[in-house]
């Protein structure tokens, strides 16, 4: 049984103390932590050092096999399975293929950016120790929270606590597993 | 410049004042209030009972579906002789409400998608509602082309789905494109309304007193945390979304257009059809916007958050929209004067314009059989929104709103004028008519009013209406460089 509780958790109370905080315990080297706050804060990922999200890579990948979905599913239905001559017109033609291929790739491109944000965020998650703490209901509502995993390897409890208070946090607390 | 360089370096700090009282720019969210406040309020509205108006209203609305339904059975189970369709006005209501109600939903894309491309901070407020505007509006146009193909039990032939005949849809026509359009344009739009919701359900998950709200709301939250992790995430997601819908939305009503403009005839075969009917639908699409915010931000007292300032940039744009509307129409009449075609030309004088007061009389030719719907789309849709030049009407919440309705009216005779009249008198006049809806178009019309209030009700009932988390982020509170958010020295003033 590991007896070690899952995290440290500090509250701040406004945007700017929390940007400062998550600047500095980059600073220090710290690995597994995050902030966790109501809505995105401008300028959080450069402090936190995140690089630009790969939800893009997501979606084009998404858009392009619509793409190809859609041109290949007509050229196939109207020229190959079922070939039938409408008003003396090609088989297949691209600009006619084209609004349905263009709605295709619309469609995947969107579901790409979607489930590629969910994989990427591991949601949907069932169960995570945070939501069980009572005071971190507060960060959807107006709280900003620092959070510094106990198998951090730079953590240890004393300091990690220390610097926490020092950065400004208004309450320390320890979130079990 | 030389002793420049040699300065020493020094801590710059750059304190811009203040603008000059009048200059002020209106807040966004009025009051003052922390961003709690905003969870509270939002959230409050889909917690606890709802209002007595709420009952009435969900009442009447469940009342008017069940009568759309109604109909729906009664066509299905007669055929469609029960419609006033007939020759040679064979798109009668149906098409006439497919292409009003997806042009509605247009408003809820341009404020979710393309104005936050454009970082209009104030789409905030009513995106949410907007966007759900969108998803029951494109519901209730899509019931339309459905039922009006006669035999509903073959609609899925309209999808390449394989089937007993081996045959597959034709590609080369618009309505099979339409297909694709629409039905891409709801499920893009109900995701991008429900990733932007995502965090709005945590919130209601942490608020939740009952097990059973917080199972819901959990269920759907999927575990969100607001971690800045999940943010970068997320918020990339929202721009690429974003980016897709409003190529999405410019298209989906294009395509619409091109059902028309594809064919040959006068009235339809025009070029001007896609981009005149995307401002068309963003127009009537405000103007539903405004139907249904105006009142709601009384009812629900949320004058704070869905501030005059935002009803009246709402109204600016619905004046631009409506008068790029109005220059379509202008050069509709100038194209069939100016391109010679006689059967455009006659559509235009003898079939929608000539009144039999003014302008019938002067040119000596008979009045149009339905000359009232080309001006009633006339008055409605170029003359109206010409109100919203002045102030002093913009910020009217009750001129607002009988103006948006009249928006409404004018862009459902438009597609009436586009869809009837050009149908019933074509290139030789044994083959005219006259189209009059019967009481099972009348019916199936205003229930789909139901459908599309009982939804949008129901949102209001389980849903926080306004994106709280969006909204929290554009106070001066949420904003690490300003004094409200914390920032011991501010790059702007106070």
């Amino acid at each position: 049984m590991n007896e070690r509780p899952y995290a440290i958790l500090a509250e701040f109370e406004n945007p700017a103390a929390i940007l400062r905080a998550a600047d500095k315990v980059r600073g220090e080297g710290f690995r597994q932590w995050d902030v966790f706050t109501p809505f995105p804060i401008h300028g959080m990922d450069r402090a936190m050092g995140i690089r630009n999200s790969k939800v893009g890579w997501f979606s084009f990948i998404g858009g392009v096999t619509g793409y190809a979905t859609g041109m290949l599913m007509i050229w196939f239905m109207n020229t190959l399975d079922y070939p039938i001559v409408i008003g003396g017109k090609p088989m297949f033609s691209p600009f006619s293929a084209f609004p349905p291929s263009y709605e295709l790739t619309i469609l995947f491109g969107a579901f790409g950016a979607l489930l590629g944000m969910l994989f990427l965020n591991r949601l949907p998650q069932l169960h995570h120790p945070l939501l069980k703490n009572r005071r971190f209901a507060l960060a959807s509502h107006d709280r900003f929270f620092l959070v510094i995993e106990t198998n951090d390897p730079k953590y240890s409890e004393a300091p990690t606590r220390k610097l926490l208070e020092m950065l400004g946090s208004t309450h320390v607390e320890f979130v079990e597993e | 410049m030389a002793d420049a360089s040699q300065t020493p370096m020094t801590t710059q700090v750059l304190v811009v004042s203040a603008p000059p009282a009048g200059l002020e720019r209106e807040p966004l969210v009025a009051g003052g209030h922390g961003i709690g406040w905003l969870s509270d309020t939002i959230a409050g509205v889909a917690e606890g009972a709802m209002p007595a108006w709420w009952k009435y209203c969900f009442a009447i609305s469940v009342t008017m579906m069940t009568v759309c339904f109604g109909c729906i059975l009664y066509l299905m189970s007669t055929g469609v002789g029960v419609w006033g369709v007939t020759h040679p006005v064979m798109w009668g209501f149906a098409i006439v409400n497919f292409v009003w109600w997806i042009g509605i939903g247009h408003a809820g894309t341009l404020i979710s998608a393309i104005l936050f491309l454009l970082r209009q901070k104030w789409r905030t407020s009513i995106n949410r509602a907007a966007e759900a505007m969108t998803i029951f509006a494109v519901m209730c146009a899509g019931i339309f082309p459905l039922i009006h193909i006669g035999r509903i039990w073959y609609g899925w032939w309209l999808f390449p789905i394989p089937n007993s005949n081996g045959i597959w849809p034709q590609f080369r026509s618009p309505l099979m494109w339409d297909v694709f359009a629409v039905s891409t344009y709801f499920t893009v739009s109900l995701l991008f309304w429900y990733m932007g919701l995502i965090p709005d359900l945590a919130v209601m998950r942490d608020r939740a007193k009952t097990k059973a709200r917080k199972f819901g709301y959990g269920l759907f939250a999927m575990g969100w945390t607001g971690s800045n992790r999940h943010w970068s995430n997320y918020e990339k997601a929202y721009l690429i979304l974003a980016g897709l819908s409003t190529v999405l939305v410019l298209s989906v009503h294009s395509i619409v257009s091109l059902d028309f403009s594809v064919s040959q005839l006068p009235g339809w075969h025009t070029t001007i059809f896609a981009p005149y009917f995307v401002a068309g639908a963003v127009y009537s699409g405000f103007g539903m916007v405004l139907t249904l915010l105006v009142p709601l931000r009384r009812l629900l007292k949320l004058e704070q958050i869905i501030t005059v300032r935002h009803v009246e940039l709402m109204c600016k744009v619905t004046l631009l929209t409506g008068s790029i509307v109005g220059y379509a129409y202008l050069m509709e009449f100038f194209i069939a004067w100016y391109g010679g075609n006689p059967y455009e030309r006659f559509l235009f004088l003898q079939n929608r314009l000539a009144d039999p007061f003014i302008i019938g009389p002067l040119c000596g030719i008979k009045p149009a059989p339905y000359w009232w719907a080309q001006w009633m789309m006339i008055i409605c849709n170029v003359v109206v929104p010409q109100f919203f030049w002045f102030k002093k009407i913009r910020r009217n919440m009750i001129l607002v709103f009988i103006l948006s309705i009249l928006v409404n009216v004018g862009m459902w005779f438009e597609r009436f004028v586009i869809v009837i009249i050009s149908l019933h008198r074509d290139f030789l006049p044994s083959n005219w008519g006259y189209y009059s809806p019967t009481w099972v178009d009348i019916l199936q019309f205003l229930g789909t009013f139901g459908l599309f209030f009982t939804f949008f009700l129901l949102f209001l009932r389980f849903v926080p209406l306004i994106a709280i988390a969006e909204v929290k982020g554009v106070t001066p509170q949420a904003d690490p460089h300003h004094p409200l958010g914390g920032a011991k020295i501010g790059g702007r003033h106070p």
